[in-house]
């Protein structure tokens, strides 16, 4: 038993400094393969309803008579299942985390057809 | 004779990550016996099976724990794998003992600073979990998430991690065994630690065998019991020999945990080494039928994945015996005859992971 065991690293950690880093001011570690965020490339996309049929979270609905995938990023878990079954690959997910909210994200993506060019409405193609 | 009193322990304590309620039976300041009542955040997560695609259920399995995730996820996939009689890559098993030992150190390592923390010693709480930040990171680079990792899939693994990142993780062990080190010391040495476990909390060895002790709580007092002793994955090949201690006390269970995280480092060294080269995933056709018990050793002890299935896609039952169930008959045996001020040590070293226990 001993009193200021801890003594060396403590004064080590003062004059090294803070290991953590201000996030959200400074931007968070990611990795190539960070799970941040998922988009839809909506142009390739078939709305084949298998990321909803498929997503664990039931965080993605698909209306192919409208046209549209809607994704609520609150409840998503970004666990990627859905990209193992995007059978044109149009799923994928970005390395950067979303900021912070207080308010539910729901993310509508409505698909381009022969006449009108693609469109977004609330949040755009961010996904 | 002294009057008795009840005294609420949780579901909201400082030292309780999760909500378990206790109520402690006192006179004067010693417990004298403590009735525990669970429930808080049962989550239905068995249910679900019957609506998800097994495949898909993967991804629920990891998410029964926030802490030891991979394991969950892994054993889930082992439960599937032997019922569809389905032969996984060897390379696959490789990588799951790899991610799994990574898992059991960032695990061993939030629990040390956690238990640090319930002795009010700060600092020696905030390096712990310093160190753990390096164990994320390596999980983070190779699978995408750090306590989440997602990698696991019926059949294998999803994703490889190549030479060059194998060699860096391997570059990265003297460094974290330099740091291990270090922590262990402390927590060896230091006159708070000492004061605040040594003696207390005792759990005799043939009360913890009577009782049901799992994981770091049953090896604190001298069995040398270890799933992975059984040679599941890829453990048959890896050497490997489990950590005892018999003080029976708290500090036992705190040094077993502690020297743990240098079993585990030895294992992902010896895995690294001999990782064979091959493929990461078995394709799997068709849906389970039949009925399997799952073993596998989490970082707080053996947990007991059941799943049973009829040739649909949705399995019929799944059934998780977590290591914190086991060891809550063993906590209050503990508990009673101990000091007020020792309950929250007392109940931190059994690792109590409630989320996993209710699911």
């Amino acid at each position: 038993m001993k009193i200021g065991v801890m003594a060396i690293t403590v004064l080590k950690n003062l004059v090294k400094g803070p290991d953590t880093i201000r996030y959200p001011s400074q931007p968070a570690k990611v990795t190539e393969a960070t799970r941040g965020h998922l988009v839809n490339h909506i142009e390739d996309c078939t709305f084949c309803s298998l990321c909803q049929m498929h997503c664990p979270a039931d965080a993605i609905k698909v209306s192919r008579p409208d046209r549209t995938w809607t994704l609520n990023q609150f409840q998503c878990v970004i666990c990627g299942c859905c990209m193992s079954y995007c059978p044109k690959d149009c799923l994928l997910i970005e390395q950067t985390y979303l900021p912070p909210t207080t308010e539910e994200i729901i993310v509508t993506l409505i698909g381009p057809d022969e006449e009108k060019p693609e469109e977004q409405r609330n949040g755009g193609n961010r996904g | 004779m002294s009057r008795q009193i009840v005294v609420p322990f949780g579901p909201q304590h400082p030292v309780l990550p999760e909500p378990i309620h206790l109520d402690l039976v006192l006179e004067d300041e010693r417990v004298v016996e403590a009735i525990p009542s669970i429930g808080y955040i049962h989550r239905g997560l068995e249910k679900l099976v019957e609506k998800r695609d097994f495949k898909d259920y993967v991804f629920i399995s990891e998410r029964i724990c926030g802490i030891c995730s991979f394991i969950h996820g892994a054993t889930y996939c082992q439960s599937v794998e032997k019922i569809m009689g389905v032969e996984i890559p060897r390379r696959a098993e490789f990588l799951r003992a790899i991610w799994s030992e990574h898992s059991r150190m960032h695990s061993h390592l939030l629990w040390l600073g956690c238990f640090a923390d319930s002795m009010g010693y700060e600092n020696l709480f905030m390096n712990c979990w310093k160190v753990r930040e390096k164990i994320l990171d390596v999980m983070e680079r190779t699978t995408g998430g750090r306590i989440i990792q997602g990698v696991n899939r019926v059949g294998g693994v999803s994703r490889d991690i190549d030479a060059e990142e194998l060699k860096r993780i391997a570059s990265g062990i003297p460094g974290l065994r330099a740091d291990f080190t270090e922590l262990t010391r402390i927590f060896d040495e230091d006159l708070t630690v000492q004061t605040r476990t040594k003696g207390i909390g005792m759990l005799p060895r043939d009360k913890a065998w009577d009782l049901g002790a799992v994981g770091p709580v049953l090896r604190g007092s001298g069995h040398a019991v270890d799933t992975r002793c059984t040679g599941y994955g890829a453990y048959d090949e890896l050497d490997f020999k489990p950590v005892v201690r018999n003080e029976s006390d708290c500090y036992a269970r705190c040094m077993v945990r502690a020297e743990e995280l240098f079993t585990s480092l030895d294992l992902v060294e010896n895995a690294i080494d001999r990782i064979p080269a091959g493929d990461i995933l078995t394709k799997v056709r068709g849906n389970p039928t039949g009925e399997f018990h799952a073993r596998a050793e989490q970082p707080r002890g053996e947990v007991i994945h059941y799943v049973k299935a009829n040739g649909k896609k949705n399995l019929v039952r799944h059934r998780v015996r977590t290591p914190t169930l086991a060891n809550i008959p063993p906590l209050v045996h503990m508990l009673a005859g101990c000091e007020l001020a020792d309950v929250p040590v007392i109940v931190l070293t059994i690792d109590p992971c409630i989320g996993c226990m209710e699911r």
